[in-house]
């Protein structure tokens, strides 16, 4: 962590040696920029990139520029629209465009692969009404709307749709229908889950960091290989022994109704409260390590001093003991937050059908459907968040009181 | 030792040269690989298929696993990474995989011509690896008597209380909700393609909404199934028939309805191992070695001299078995390329509420 106690000052007056020695950082660098940072980059551009109609149709994209939208487009633009179409088809590159085009007005994709084909079979196209002749959905003002956002080297597309926001036909941007309206939802939520669990690790974490920091030093390192054991187990092996545990006839239920304490089981899992349990439990060690470090460098005299100054216990503790375990406190909540972000896998195991969490929906767009642009986007909101807290992150861990 | 700038660069140099003949080198000298989906379904092909392949052409044979998603594989060939040879796909990753060329276009002629399998398992780019099915699932030592026969039982909480296990996909629950609603197979898609369709199959879910389970992974079902937390689910008929044979559990299942598809061979467009490649599907697709998986799993056949040879009492376990082909639902997987992505977000959406 930038700038936390740990790194003491002299680390400074090393600074401006040989300049070789950043040198020697080069290979590093040469390795994060071309195996991280460029990929990452390269991914995050398609959000805000259209390459795919301007480079498949590349004079339609020229004549659609030009076009104002409104009326229905010149015969010129049919014609070449439909040259185009033919060629990329016989080419093999419809695939992109007519995906594309899709993403913005459902049915676009048959649309283009059946005039591909009536083009194929000899249909010729002279003028807008041939093309209407071949299939009626020509006509339609919304494809031709779509193709013209999409003929632009950049595009807003993915960034509104992932606000739950569509350009209509007349260049205005519309909420999208609320039946279709899901990503602002999942987004807030996502944030909720991960201050939540921070949270909750903040609660059971700063009581266990505490009483490791004051157990003699033997002990405490068996403690923390315990505390540890969660990292050394996979993900998923974690999470399934939570569904053990917690499901309906599972071992939790089980005691509780044995010893009387409830008449029917209990929903712990398949739900919020399931996502909270496994998530804390599995992002715990992230809050004590941290946080223990900082606590064992805390001395104990400073405590006695304040009791024997007058100081009630719990003045003594929130005043001179607390302020002094905020950096490790803070360190271990940004982690955990940031880390929370990205879960999916938990939640999609334990949580129901309104707990899953925005990674999901961008492992879908990447992998299921390919919709890289709409991935993108999404990585793009979830980012400016993670950014703030970074920054956030670096200016609390700073803050230790004198 | 001080290093002057140009020493300095010459060495990044000749370590970046090594390091990147060194992969080269790795990728061209290791041996075919193919991709299944792993767990009992991968074992099952190791033992019906590559054990003896390996054995018979002495062609060395490495495996990996993958839980489907075109992305990897769009990565993998965009991104130059030769990895994996043979993978098998899903039916949408077959047809945007084909269109965007990320896979080699098969010689049909050598697999025995198309016309020696089922017309599902034949496309330009992939070959039927095996046909599998969703259907009705239940533990017959908690439903006795007669449990549900299609998906009207399915919907039906007063003949058969407890919670429902479906999966948390737009696809399969649609279908599944308009079949329940008496539509009938042929006209499903049909329905689907309308606004009003969708809508009469959301409502018919959101009927079932308050008592069902969404699972994420097949290998969940058995477990729900198992311990009571669910009284029937949607599912794959394998992993149960299998934890049957194996940890002789009685989980039954219910044929009618069913909705099937095809999984694919696909040899990927950079695989340096093409003619091998090629070798091998011929070999997994001959009639003589495809009727040895339904030994290892409940699968379906795609070589139709293949389904001849079955062991009958292995055939009525498996998809095509003509008895479990009533009412049968192909998947339209075209349906789901073109809209995946809308009734993805409005079943997201959906479950939100």
């Amino acid at each position: 962590m930038p700038g936390s106690p740990a790194e003491p000052a002299p680390r400074r007056l090393r600074r401006g040696g040989p300049w070789w020695t950043y040198a020697l950082t080069g290979p590093l660098l040469l390795f994060l920029l071309a195996s991280f940072i460029g990929p990452v980059m390269m991914m995050l551009s398609r959000g805000v990139t259209n390459p795919e109609l301007p480079e498949a149709w590349p004079q339609t994209a020229a004549a659609l520029r030009q076009w104002e939208g409104g009326s229905p487009p010149p015969d010129s633009t049919a014609r070449s629209l439909a040259t185009e179409i033919d060629a990329s088809a016989r080419a093999g590159t419809l695939s992109r465009v007519a995906n594309r085009l899709n993403y913005d007005v459902v049915g676009s994709r048959s649309l283009v692969y059946r005039t591909a084909a009536q083009l194929r079979q000899g249909a010729a196209v002279a003028s807008f009404a041939d093309l209407v002749r071949i299939d009626g959905r020509w006509q339609d003002r919304q494809i031709w709307a779509a193709m013209r956002h999409a003929a632009t080297p950049a595009t807003s597309f993915y960034l509104w749709a992932a606000l739950d926001r569509r350009v209509d036909a007349d260049g205005a941007i519309a909420p999208v229908a609320p039946a279709q309206a899901v990503f602002v939802d999942i987004l807030l939520r996502t944030f909720t889950i991960s201050a939540v669990v921070a949270l909750l690790c903040a609660l059971l974490g700063y009581p266990l960091a505490y009483f490791l920091a004051t157990i003699p030093r033997r002990r405490a390192n068996l403690m923390l290989i315990l505390v540890l054991l969660p990292f050394w187990t996979s993900a998923l092996v974690r999470t399934t022994a939570w569904v053990v545990l917690l499901q309906r006839e599972g071992v939790v239920n089980n005691l509780l109704l044995s010893i009387g304490l409830i008449d029917a089981p209990l929903a712990l899992i398949y739900n919020r409260l399931g996502v909270y349990i496994a998530m804390t439990h599995v992002l715990l060690p992230f809050l004590v390590l941290p946080l223990y470090g900082v606590m064992k460098g805390i001395g104990r005299d400073e405590m006695r001093a304040a009791s024997s100054l007058g100081a009630s216990p719990l003045r003594a503790f929130l005043r001179v003991y607390f302020p002094q375990t905020l950096p490790g406190l803070s360190a271990g909540m940004i982690i955990i937050f940031t880390l929370s972000l990205g879960y999916y896998i938990t939640p999609a195991i334990v949580g129901g059908g309104a707990d899953q969490m925005v990674s999901g929906s961008i492992a879908f767009y990447t992998n299921q459907s390919l919709n890289w642009g709409m991935a993108a986007a999404l990585s793009l909101l979830l980012m400016l968040p993670l950014a703030m807290m970074v920054f956030a992150g670096r200016y609390l861990t700073r803050a230790v009181p004198a | 030792m001080r290093l002057n700038r140009r020493e300095w660069m010459a060495g990044a140099l000749t370590a970046s040269l090594l390091g990147a003949s060194g992969c080269r080198g790795g990728a061209s000298e290791r041996p075919l690989t193919i991709v299944g989906w792993g767990g009992s379904s991968q074992e099952a092909h190791r033992h019906a298929y590559w054990e003896s392949f390996t054995r018979t052409t002495g062609i060395p044979l490495q495996e990996d696993s993958w839980h489907g998603g075109l992305g990897i594989i769009r990565t993998k060939v965009l991104g130059g990474d030769t990895s994996w040879d043979i993978v098998q796909v899903e039916t949408e990753d077959l047809i945007l995989g084909c269109e965007e060329g990320l896979f080699e276009p098969l010689e049909w002629s050598s697999l025995g011509g198309r016309e020696s399998f089922i017309p599902t398992a034949v496309h330009d780019c992939g070959v039927g690896a095996m046909l599998w099915s969703y259907l009705i699932g239940y533990d017959g030592d908690r439903i006795g008597g007669e449990g549900p026969r299609n998906w009207a039982d399915f919907w039906d909480r007063a003949r058969f209380p407890g919670r429902r296990g479906m999966r948390r996909t737009p696809k399969y629950s649609l279908e599944i909700a308009l079949m329940a609603d008496g539509v009938p197979t042929t006209q499903v898609y049909t329905t689907l393609r309308s606004p009003t369709g969708i809508e009469r199959a959301f409502a018919k879910l959101e009927a079932l909404k308050p008592d069902v389970i969404w699972w994420s992974s097949i290998s969940q079902v058995p477990d729900l199934l198992g311990s009571g937390e669910v009284a029937m689910s949607v599912t794959s008929p394998g992993r149960l028939i299998v934890a049957n044979r194996t940890e002789r559990r009685n989980f039954k299942v219910s044929w009618d309805g069913n909705i099937y598809a095809v999984d694919y061979w696909v040899i990927l467009r950079n695989s340096p191992h093409k003619s091998e490649a090629q070798q091998l599907i011929r070999y997994m697709t001959r009639p003589e070695n495809q009727m040895r998986l339904p030994q290892f799993i409940p699968t379906g056949l795609t070589n139709r001299r293949a389904q001849e040879l079955i062991d009958p009492r292995l055939r009525l376990d498996t998809p095509s078995d003509p008895r479990n082909m009533t009412n049968a639902l192909e998947l339209d997987a075209n349906f789901w390329v073109e809209y995946g992505d809308q009734l993805t977000q409005r079943f997201n959406a959906w479950l939100s509420r």
